[in-house]
């Protein structure tokens, strides 16, 4: 839930500030494009430096997920298990032709055309496979897009459209945001 | 597979801990599909008693991306495309498959200087490939500092790759009847630099961990692959080679230019993985070596690189079998033809789906520590298993 009227502007641009340059990736290596995101963090291209890590243990200690490969049908249950396990706020980078809409496997059977069907996703790497450049690019328009959030506490929320109207969380019915900062009502013993 | 339980879905109730007295219960562990042990996603079905393994079921598929049937539907010059993605690390020996079947199909002659080219292309890309493997292996059995080497020659070679086809990993610089255009004006002597240049740091990484007393005591005598299982599995290239399978289709069936240079083949006896990453290792300095004397007929030799193809391509009817040695062993391409511009059929036989077959029986007894070793030192390519 956002709460702008008790974060300020300070303390939003110090929550953003923060997000946006300690981002716990989880690389989810599936294909050649793994490589290159490999060849990324490595001495010569080197992320780090821009603040995203790539020593996430899991899902489980991670704020981004580069997909970087080919998903198949088989492999799409996971991949959404995986991104759900991850704590809020988190990102999705779809790095690659394939994860971005099938790629050259456009008319292929098994291939899921796009990673975007399953999670939703923040920023598009395009190329087969990128060069690392792209994806220092990419990490650069993801902490652009961070840094604009107007984000609260928990993240920015974003509803899952993907998902089943049973599982979507609603803000409370009954219950806005001015009820919980407005002034307390006095019982009505009080007020005889 | 025996001693693997049934998945039934029924209840079944154990007994584990104190209340179970001296009896060890078996347990059923998935491995995957994904870990960060691997780029690509292989999903190991492992029985357990204790931390001992006694079955294991490779369960492949996730990386299905269904290549071959993709094959019928693009002509010959668009299967270049996806046949450079089944193996990612090995894109150029990839696409040299598929030419090779179509041009011996149409009869075609390659022009000489396009034939060494490509030969000293396929020997750069050999050492790009064992250099992933020589820095991701230690990295996964703890050992971080070697990976960095390894990025460092690659970064250096990739360089050269990329100033001449224009793509860092899938080249695309094969054609029907040669290559794709004539390498620009200097190229062989900077990719002599490049060579000199990673001949000159390769000792950087080999001193860090062929002799590393925490690396062998990891790897030596761990997941031994006896010849004759290697043989039967049909494993082939450089896992089958340290098990002392001789065999290596650069010398025994030469294809390119292979037949005129002398290949001298890596093999080991022992065929465990501190063998496996020796002949990996030793491969990349006779590659070099091959490479280097590829670019001297290179200079010596002028004249075109490819020949001009009809507007449309069309393999006549019949069917051919074309294999090469790939970095990770041997992958051929069974061409069958009705006279279209598409195949009828193109059969693909993978290095690495072979070689992760010889798993199921490497696994069992092992412990799971030794897993990771075990599986990081066949160096298979997920994608080349699903293809």
């Amino acid at each position: 839930m956002q709460l702008p009227a008790v974060l300020g502007e300070p303390i939003r641009f110090v929550l953003n500030w923060g997000r946006r340059y300690s981002l716990w990736v989880f690389n989810f290596g599936l294909a050649c494009c793994a490589i290159e995101f490999i060849a990324t963090s490595m001495g010569r291209h080197d992320f780090i430096r821009l603040g995203v890590i790539p020593f996430a243990h899991g899902p489980r200690q991670a704020d981004l997920m580069v997909v970087s490969g080919t998903v198949t049908d088989k492999m799409a249950p996971a991949i959404k298990r995986l991104y759900d396990q991850m704590p809020e706020p988190k990102y999705v980078i779809s790095f690659g032709a394939c994860s971005n809409c099938g790629g050259p496997y456009w008319d292929s059977y098994s291939v899921t055309k796009g990673v975007d069907q399953i999670i939703p996703v923040d920023v598009y790497v395009p190329g087969c496979p990128p060069r690392p450049e792209a994806l220092l690019h990419g990490i650069l328009r993801l902490q652009d897009k961070i840094a604009a959030e107007h984000s609260g506490l928990g993240g920015v929320a974003r509803p899952d459209e993907l998902a089943s109207p049973a599982d979507r969380v609603g803000p409370p019915v009954g219950r806005s945001t001015e009820s919980l900062t407005a002034p307390p009502v006095p019982p009505p013993a009080a007020q005889q | 597979m025996a001693g693997m339980t049934a998945d039934t879905g029924a209840l079944r109730e154990l007994t584990v801990g104190t209340g179970a007295g001296l009896d060890t219960a078996d347990m059923v562990l998935n491995i995957g599909p994904q870990h960060p042990s691997t780029h690509g996603v292989l999903r190991l079905k492992l029985v357990l008693d204790g931390e001992r393994v006694i079955a294991c079921e490779p369960i492949v598929g996730y990386m299905h991306r269904g290549a071959e049937k993709l094959f019928e539907v693009r002509d010959y010059r668009q299967i270049i495309v996806l046949a450079n993605r089944h193996d990612w690390l090995s894109a150029f020996s990839n696409e040299l498959g598929v030419v090779l079947a179509v041009e011996r199909m149409m009869g075609m002659e390659v022009p000489e200087r396009a034939v060494w080219l490509r030969t000293a292309l396929a020997e750069l890309n050999r050492v790009l490939n064992h250099l992933m493997f020589l820095g991701s292996y230690p990295l996964e059995i703890g050992a971080i500092t070697p990976m960095f080497y390894a990025f460092r020659e690659r970064e250096t070679l990739q360089a050269v790759m990329e100033e001449v086809s224009g793509g860092r990993m899938h080249y695309m610089f094969n054609r029907v009847g040669g290559l794709k255009e004539e390498v620009p004006a200097g190229w062989t002597g900077r990719v002599r630099a490049a060579i000199g240049e990673v001949r000159r740091r390769l000792p950087d990484l080999d001193n860090l961990i062929r002799r590393n007393d925490i690396f062998l005591a990891r790897t030596v005598g761990v997941g031994v692959l006896s010849a004759a299982d290697a043989a039967a599995y049909g494993a082939s290239g450089p896992v089958a080679r340290a098990s002392g399978l001789d065999l290596d289709l650069r010398r025994d069936e030469p294809y390119l230019a292979y037949g005129s240079l002398e290949v001298p083949v890596v093999t080991r006896s022992a065929g465990d993985c501190h063998s496996r990453f020796e002949v990996l290792l030793d491969q990349v300095y006779v590659s070099l070596d091959l490479a280097e004397r590829c670019l001297d007929q290179v200079d010596r030799i002028s004249g075109p690189v490819n020949v001009r193809l009809p507007k449309v391509v069309k393999a006549p009817e019949g069917h051919t079998y074309a294999w090469t040695e790939n970095p990770l062993g041997i992958n051929g391409y069974y061409l069958v033809s009705r006279g279209d511009k598409t195949p009828w059929r193109m059969k693909l036989r993978t290095a690495s789906y072979a070689n992760v077959q010889a798993l199921a029986t490497l696994l069992p007894g092992s412990l799971v520590p030794d897993l990771i070793a075990i599986l990081g030192s066949m160096f298979f390519v997920v994608g080349d298993i699903d293809k």
